[in-house]
């Protein structure tokens, strides 16, 4: 039997040395690794493991001047799958394939995809959601989310807009008031495994989001609802393109209604008003753009007569033309070498200022405008705000179309004079005849009042600019005495409304090109007179039949106010002394 | 001349030593490993088999056969498998080969296994313990002609067909590897030269070099192991998430069962990579102090081979000794993106029922070798 020799354990004793410095290395390694090195691969390990998701904020409310709630949000759900989690397949197929509406085919491909999360279908209402979590499937999730919901559906659709599929105002105020309403979306930084489970053991770090603000606006959903009853009948009645119809608080420019039938519904804004079917692409895009148009801010128009009273006005200011200045109509107006007529072709022979105003008379508006010149006539429209902006919250408004003024000879300042030959916006127009009503106060037509966070503490009370003194307050009482009498005697009687004082203008314009036969209507009515507290206009766009504004613009404006001014507070007044004292001013300013 | 110096004197032998150290540390690995394991496979195996303690269930039952047949071991004569080093020896290569006949079976696409179920087991692991024995009695019989370069060569000669056997037909390079280094340091503990293992380490490099060059797939490794970053989907990405795992430790870790990694993210982190887990669970303390208990394993194989009454047993203790020394390092080295990535596994803790059946009939081997040393 061999024994162990010394040099048997000397060597074992060199090899015990090399595993020691062997062992040394690999602690020095460890050592890197862990203390030199851990801040980097701890990083990046950090990186694997978590997942960002965001949370949604709730965007803020929308409410009308009394508070009535017109932009809101509903939870909805969202269903998807998580693959990995699933344990009976066929049954969630089934399931969600009955509560969904979906085919069973199309779940199954979904289903059988080998991904960390498939969505099956986003927007599903909350009940419907409810009903699936009820099953307790493997492999389910259902996830809140929010939507935004507008309880009015049609009402005020064009000026309110809508937001898309992540929660961004797409038209109108929503995307004007945008940054108020969004709020900030919060955070879930989350730890998942491997196959993207998340951990329930681990702790999340979470950034809660914060709400939007809640946004007040001056619009008053009573009015726009009769209004829009109101301009739905005219629609229908003269088969018309559309009707626009704005009311407007004229002492501070607080816009109370603003409709523009056909609207549609904000809970379905992808889905065409009209009978088109089967447009696709960009066919289908144009007329949805055409449906969400606003035409009483994104369109320009011919305004034609009721033009006149910023005529009468300039006219007025600058003292070439007073109440009792008489002229007299031929029927037609000779502008250098043009043969301007007059609607009354036979002509309105002599008249009172006052009278041709109520007459609407062309050839006097034409020697009232020669009388101001294009100097002060365009230093009116400047004054009265016609040559900018409105500067109204809400997006894409047009601009004036105008000749340049250097370029304006006798004839253009005829046509202009009675309201043709260049192109403005309702609310422009709307918004200078405010002025003129008001004593002279430029007004910044606005919806958004204020806006309030969750505990209802105003964040914000939304100011906008005025500029007071524009004309002054003897040609504005001049012009609202000459407004009211158009209303109570001359082409605005149709919106005259017994016991009510109300003041206005109706209008007619031919659309271009002349001879094409298509026609706006339209009439600007104010009530009180004394101090108005709502100026409103109505446009008929292409009316078919009658298409005179005193005759179908102005009833709709009256019907408006029939059933408006009682509410806003004004009082109807004893009809036979009224009655009585206006004829008396009437026979005096005569 | 050694017979002259230390005759075993009849009536003083006392059979009363045994290595309580060497049967402490044993039982304390194990528990350790199974916590380890436990830590490190109950999310791999909840999701497998809906078993949280699947992977520590069928290791606890191998662990118990092994320590039924570590207990036997011991108590049996060492001397008595002298007998059985040759025609174990053979047994060994004939299961080797048997894997690739229809009785072996294929696990996560490797083909090292032969038996069917539960009765199955990996022959790289029987044949480490072959050479070990095989070595000693080979070496132990020839120790007057251990001197001679031919005497040396002869031996590897005699040990390469498991080695070869075990590279190739289960494609197990690290199993080959490890044979290879126990039978270079039985060789070189029994042979009073060193010029001759300078010149078997040349060998070996170009030889292994030789062979890398072979397989492009080997080559690969090499890229992978100085760039995982680059070549992540070479095989980069496995040692990069050992490397996370390792990194994110620090000096006192996560904290046991709060790893991350293991969650899918370091594959099948129970078996090779488990010390990267325990690295990030426990921090460098704790995967120092696995070394430190290691080194301490280590170091009663050293005093038990030095003490030894034969050089057959000495010889037995110092395969011992290099086979768990071997595997340790290489396994560190290894996760550690020390060395190129090779699957070996880490003593006593990694998971593997094989493994550690023919580990703890090593121990009983040692402990048997440490029962017949007498105390001064």
């Amino acid at each position: 039997m061999s024994r162990t020799r010394v040099f048997h354990r000397k060597k074992v004793m060199v090899y015990m040395s090399c595993i020691l410095v062997l062992n040394a290395v690999l602690i020095g390694r460890l050592v890197f690794l862990m203390i030199f090195q851990s801040q980097y691969y701890s990083a990046q390990a950090q990186m694997l493991h978590e997942r960002e998701r965001s949370i949604k904020a709730a965007r803020g409310c929308i409410y009308d001047r009394n508070g009535n709630i017109i932009a809101t949000n509903k939870t909805v759900c969202t269903i998807s799958v998580i693959h990995s989690q699933l344990t009976d397949a066929e049954e969630v197929i089934r399931v969600l394939s009955e509560e969904l509406q979906i085919t069973e085919e199309e779940i199954r491909q979904k289903v059988a995809k080998v991904s960390s999360r498939e969505k099956i279908k986003s927007n599903v209402e909350k009940e419907i959601g409810d009903k699936i979590r009820a099953y307790d499937l493997d492999g389910v999730k259902v996830d809140e989310d929010y939507k935004r919901y507008y309880p009015y559906e049609e009402m005020a659709s064009k000026v309110l807009g809508f937001t898309g599929s992540d929660n961004q105002g797409i038209i109108g105020l929503e995307v004007s008031y945008e940054e108020e309403l969004k709020g900030e979306e919060g955070m879930i930084l989350t730890l998942t495994d491997a196959r993207g489970v998340e951990l329930d053991t681990m702790a999340e770090s979470r950034k809660e989001p914060i709400s939007g603000n809640h946004l007040t606006l001056s619009l008053d959903m009573n009015i726009q609802k009769y209004a829009q009853q109101a301009a739905m009948k005219a629609l229908v009645a003269k088969e018309a393109n559309y009707v626009t119809i704005i009311s407007m608080n004229p002492q501070n420019g607080e816009i109370l209604a603003m409709v523009n039938v056909p609207e549609f519904n904000l809970n379905d804004p992808y889905t065409l008003n009209t009978d088109a079917k089967g447009l696709t692409g960009s066919k289908f895009q144009d007329a949805l753009n055409k449906m969400w148009r606003n035409q009483g801010i994104n369109d320009t128009y011919e305004p034609g007569s009721t033009f006149k009273i910023v005529t009468a006005t300039a006219g007025l200011e600058c003292g070439v033309v007073s109440v009792n200045d008489h002229f007299n109509c031929p029927g037609y107006k000779m502008v250098e070498d043009r043969r301007i007529k007059c609607h009354k072709t036979t002509g309105h022979g002599g008249e009172s200022f006052v009278k041709a105003t109520m007459n609407s008379c062309n050839p006097v508006f034409i020697e009232v405008g020669a009388r101001v010149g294009v100097e002060h006539f365009y230093q009116n429209l400047r004054k009265l705000g016609l040559m900018e902006k409105t500067g109204v919250d809400v997006p894409g408004e047009a601009s004036t179309i105008i000749h340049k003024k250097e370029n304006v000879k006798a004839v253009e300042l005829a046509t202009m004079s009675f309201g043709q030959s260049f192109q403005i916006t309702p609310l422009q127009l709307l918004r200078a005849v405010s002025s003129v009503i008001n004593g002279g106060t430029l007004v910044t037509p606005h919806f958004g009042v204020k806006s309030t966070d969750e505990q209802g503490n105003v964040v914000k009370t939304y100011q906008y600019p005025i500029k007071e003194n524009v004309i002054s307050k003897e040609t504005s009482e001049t012009m609202k005495m000459i407004l009211e009498k158009v209303v109570s005697e001359g082409g605005g009687i149709n919106g005259y409304i017994e016991g009510f004082s109300i003041g206005g203008k109706t209008a007619t314009s031919q659309k271009l090109p002349r001879n094409s036969g298509k026609y706006i209507s339209s009439f600007i009515g104010f009530a009180p007179v004394q101090n108005p507290q709502i100026v409103t206009i109505c446009i008929i766009d292409e009316p078919t039949g009658i298409y005179y504004g005193g005759t179908i613009a102005a009833p709709v404006v009256k019907e408006l106010y029939e059933n408006i001014l009682p509410y806003l507070g004004m009082e109807k007044q004893k009809i036979v002394k009224e009655g009585e004292g206006e004829k008396e001013t009437s026979e005096i300013n005569d | 001349m050694s017979k002259k110096n230390n005759t075993p004197v009849p009536g003083k032998k006392r059979n009363n030593y045994f290595d309580y150290s060497l049967l402490f540390i044993i039982i304390f690995l194990l528990c350790f490993g199974f916590v380890m394991l436990y830590s490190t496979s109950s999310y791999n195996a909840q999701i497998k088999f809906q078993d949280s303690a699947w992977y520590l269930k069928k290791q606890v039952k191998a662990t118990a056969i092994g320590a039924l047949a570590m207990a036997i071991v011991a108590m049996i004569d060492y001397r008595i498998w002298k007998r059985f080093a040759k025609f174990g020896y053979i047994v060994s290569l004939i299961c080797i080969i048997l894997v690739v006949t229809p009785l072996g079976s294929e696990i996560n696409g490797a083909r090292r296994w032969i038996g069917v179920g539960s009765a199955s087991f990996q022959p790289a692991e029987l044949a480490k313990l072959a050479v070990i024995l095989f070595l000693a009695y080979v070496i132990s019989n020839s120790v007057k002609s251990m001197h001679k370069f031919s005497t040396l060569v002869c031996v590897v000669v005699m040990v390469s067909p498991a080695i070869v056997l075990i590279a190739v037909l289960t494609k197990n390079l690290s199993s080959a590897i490890i044979i290879m280094g126990i039978a270079i340091v039985m060789l070189f503990v029994a042979s009073p030269k060193y010029i001759h293992f300078v010149a078997v380490g040349a060998v070996a490099a170009v030889g292994g070099t030789i062979f890398m060059l072979m397989e492009r797939f080997r080559m690969n490794r090499f890229k992978v192991w100085l760039e995982p970053e680059k070549y992540a989907r070479e095989g980069g990405f496995q040692v990069l998430q050992a490397l996370y795992a390792i990194g994110s430790g620090g000096i006192f870790g996560k904290g046991l069962g709060q790893s991350v990694q293991k969650l899918g993210f370091v594959p099948e982190a129970q078996n090779d990579m488990i010390f990267t887990i325990i690295c990030e669970e426990l921090g460098l303390f704790g995967a120092v102090s696995v070394i430190l208990m290691f080194l301490f394993m280590i170091w009663r194989f050293m005093v038990i081979a030095n003490n030894s009454t034969d050089l057959f047993g000495s010889l037995i203790v110092v395969g011992v000794l290099a086979h768990i020394s071997i595997q340790v390092i290489l396994n560190i080295a290894v996760v550690t993106n020390t060395i190129p990535n090779t699957g070996i596994t880490l003593p006593f803790i990694s998971y593997g029922g094989t493994s550690v059946l023919f580990l703890m009939i090593e121990m009983g081997l040692v402990l048997s070798v440490s029962r017949q040393i007498r105390r001064e």
